[in-house]
């Protein structure tokens, strides 16, 4: 054997050991203590990166939950009660239980409600138009209808619907991450609690124009008439801006507000149909108006 | 010799239509309606109440800031309401609507054509009247005029930049303005020059109006403050900072104003609003808008209160044509598309553009081939697809970085590219989302 091959090696492998004595105490130097429990946490969510606490991504909120004292201001939506519950459980702290929710559109100003003035041929973007102008209707609160809420949704739980021209939210798969809710530049998203077998009621609208403005440019416009805050025997209904709104966490779902509601601004979802009181006759409206045309 | 601005710039055909038409007094309308925000910055605060008597030149909304200017009623009668009325963005606004009865002025205010050339006034006296008149700049921009001649400690003007440029396709009022209140805008302009203590007047004209140079030439054959400059033909001359750089040389700085090369800019309708004000002490109740369209029977110029519906100035032109497809508040450059002509003019408008159906439409984006056309005729230097792309995937910051908010919104970019894409549109969007980014951000320090 030669003795350049032997020095070779020998030089090579005192280098390697070298390199390796500066790696390892680099490494100690150096060396980050995290927490194993950020890693536990993250395991525990849902992984959707989607944004819907509040924090960059899920391991954000994991070294979020980490850094703090008490779980209360902290809360997955994608994940919900179970899964802060999990997160609790690592931590030992106490886990806050919040009641799921959902998003719903405050605006029914579909096609026919809500016909078209004009035609908009700008960038097919609701940000863009908004920064323009009003929209194509004559409201200026309603759905521009070219889907910034769609493109946000990371859930697949916004859809377009092209009979309408408005976004329809799939209960089974909303998160209520919020995303639409940022998304939407006329602020029409709203997150409601979910009540009991996904029943809703709300004001399906956003219009903050007198009564008779609201009305002439969306047949469903709210009015601000009043009529369904009088009505509310729970007080869940406010008025502002010409404009009711119901509180989620304050309405019982009695359905009063409903039928009063003179323009039908105010929706029902998953409930029953309305039963006929006995001893009224079938179709009572046209009955009715049969009698004053007598009279 | 003929100047221009060195960067960028762009040339649309010119369809200067109404350019022979003499400025025609438009009747009076049977309402008025007249939006309490007019011009930049803080609304007007409503003076008068539902059922006020008023006369043309009552005040009937107070300056509400620095920043804020006086509204006067352009008519008089009776306030019939307060109410919210569209405007050229498609919004409602607060208006004071006015019930017209006659023509009966304010005393005080000469209604005469006498030219007045000579003032007692200093400069002190000369901006308090154009404060109470209401004056804002009449380019289209609605800035404030009290606010550009009160610059900030520190800072002088050495020059004052006339602006009868009128850059944008079809519009012809600053043009006809100059033919017909020529000698008024020179002495409006002597009483800029005395309210900033400037001594040294330009007036930039292009060279399109050969007329007009001529006219303010003969002018100002005597008056050695005070010069004509010739200018090449190139569209956006009359931004601001295009104008500074074609007359002066100098360039103003990112995100600086005017003032910071000495320079202070108005337009050639101010500096008439401006000589009415202070000799006639007559406030901005009306103004020139120009209704043209390659359609329209008669394009016309027209002397138009505030507050009437761009309806009657429709009507005045002939009549809507059958094939309008757009209609347009103040240039296809820049100008606004409106929905409705129940739309009062303001003092920011300068014209009525009817645009035939055929070229009302915008062609089919296509992806973008990094031609570069963009970065080229941009006037500001910026990289418009650069910023479109960052507008679209949300990158504020980077967009902020790349000077987002220097963008004029002139529309070079839209206008040259060949692929049709909306670069402005999303340009906007971008300033506007970067401008709340830092207005937050400033509200946190």
């Amino acid at each position: 054997m030669s003795i350049t091959l032997i020095y070779t090696v020998v030089v090579l492998s005192a280098i390697g050991i070298i390199a390796a004595i500066i790696l390892y105490y680099v490494s100690q130097k150096f060396m980050v203590h995290e927490d194993p429990r950020i890693d536990q946490i993250e395991e525990a969510l849902p992984g959707a990166n989607c944004g819907g606490c509040g924090y960059a991504g899920c391991r954000a909120f994991a070294e979020a939950c980490v850094a703090e004292n008490e779980l209360s201001d902290l809360f997955c939506p994608v994940g919900g009660n179970d899964c802060m519950k999990e997160i609790a459980g690592i931590l030992g702290l106490e886990a806050v239980q919040k009641a799921p929710k959902v998003a719903v559109l405050r605006c029914n100003g579909t096609c026919d409600h809500r016909p078209k003035t004009n035609a908009f041929d700008g960038a097919k973007s609701c940000a863009s138009a908004s920064a323009l102008y009003s929209g194509e209707t004559g409201c200026a609160f309603g759905c521009l209808g070219y889907g910034d809420c769609v493109d946000v949704c990371d859930f697949d739980a916004l859809h377009m619907n092209p009979a309408t021209g408005l976004p329809e939210v799939d209960d089974e798969k909303c998160t209520a991450c919020g995303a639409c809710v940022d998304a939407c530049p006329k602020d029409l998203f709203e997150l409601r609690k979910k009540m009991p077998k996904d029943r809703k009621i709300y004001v399906a609208c956003r219009n903050e124009d007198k009564g008779a403005a609201a009305k002439k440019s969306c047949e469903v416009a709210c009015i601000g008439c009043n009529k369904c805050f009088k009505v509310c025997p729970f007080d869940a209904i406010t008025m502002e801006n010409n404009l009711a709104f119901i509180d989620s966490d304050k309405c019982k779902l009695c359905r009063k507000c409903v039928p009063v509601c003179p323009t039908g601004s105010i929706i029902e979802v998953n409930f029953p149909p309305r039963k006929i009181k006995t001893g009224q006759v079938a179709e009572p409206t046209s009955a009715g108006s049969d009698t004053t045309d007598k009279a | 010799m003929l100047k221009t601005f060195k960067m960028g710039g762009v040339h649309p055909a010119e369809n200067k239509l109404s350019a022979g038409k003499a400025i025609e007094k438009l009747p009076l309308p049977t309402t008025v309606s007249i939006p309490v925000a007019q011009h930049i910055g803080a609304p007007a605060t409503v003076v008068v109440k539902r059922g006020d008597e008023v006369k043309v030149g009552t005040v009937i909304a107070q300056s509400s800031g620095f920043v804020s200017t006086n509204i006067h009623s352009s008519v008089s009668g009776k306030v019939k309401k307060i109410d919210d009325v569209m405007d050229s963005s498609g919004y409602r606004k607060k208006a004071i609507i006015i019930d017209v009865a006659g023509d009966e002025w304010e005393q005080g205010i000469d209604t005469s054509d006498t030219l007045i050339k000579e003032t007692h006034l200093n400069a002190k006296e000369i901006n308090a009247k154009i404060l109470a008149a209401g004056i804002v700049g009449l380019g289209g921009a609605t800035f404030p005029t009290h606010v550009k001649l009160s610059p900030p400690p520190g800072m002088t003007a050495e020059v004052l930049l006339i602006n009868g440029v009128e850059c944008e396709p079809y519009l012809t009022s600053d043009h006809r303005l100059m033919l017909e209140k020529g000698a008024e805008i020179i002495a409006g302009t002597k009483l800029l020059m005395k309210s900033l203590g400037v001594n040294k007047a330009v007036i930039g004209i292009e060279n399109n109006k050969p007329d007009a140079i001529t006219r303010m030439q003969d002018l100002t054959a005597n008056e050695p403050e005070i010069s004509v400059q010739p200018l090449k033909v190139k569209y956006p001359q009359g931004g601001e900072k295009q104008l500074i750089k074609a007359v002066t040389g100098k360039e103003v700085p990112s995100g600086a104003l005017p003032i910071a090369v000495g320079a202070v800019v108005n337009n050639v309708g101010t500096a008439f609003a401006v000589y009415e004000a202070v000799m006639k002490n007559k406030p901005l109740v009306e103004r020139v808008v120009t209704v043209t369209g390659k359609s329209v029977k008669e394009p016309s110029n027209l002397m138009v209160r505030i507050g009437t519906p761009v309806t009657d100035l429709v009507e005045a032109a002939g009549g809507m044509p059958e094939d309008t497809g757009k209609v347009i508040s103040g240039g296809p450059m820049m100008g606004r598309a409106i929905t409705t002509l129940e739309v009062p003019v303001t003092k920011g408008t300068s014209g009525i553009l009817l645009i035939r159906d055929e070229e009302a439409k915008r062609n089919e984006v296509e992806p973008c081939i990094r031609c570069g056309k963009c970065v080229t005729v941009c006037p500001m230097g910026l990289e418009p697809y650069l910023l479109m792309t960052m507008s679209e995937k949300k990158l504020w910051e980077r967009s902020e970085d790349r000077h987002v908010m220097d963008c004029i919104e002139c529309g070079s970019c839209s206008f040259t590219c060949p692929s049709n894409r909306p670069l402005l549109d999303y340009i906007r969007l971008g300033k506007g989302t970067v401008s709340k980014l830092i207005r937050a951000r400033k509200s946190q320090n």
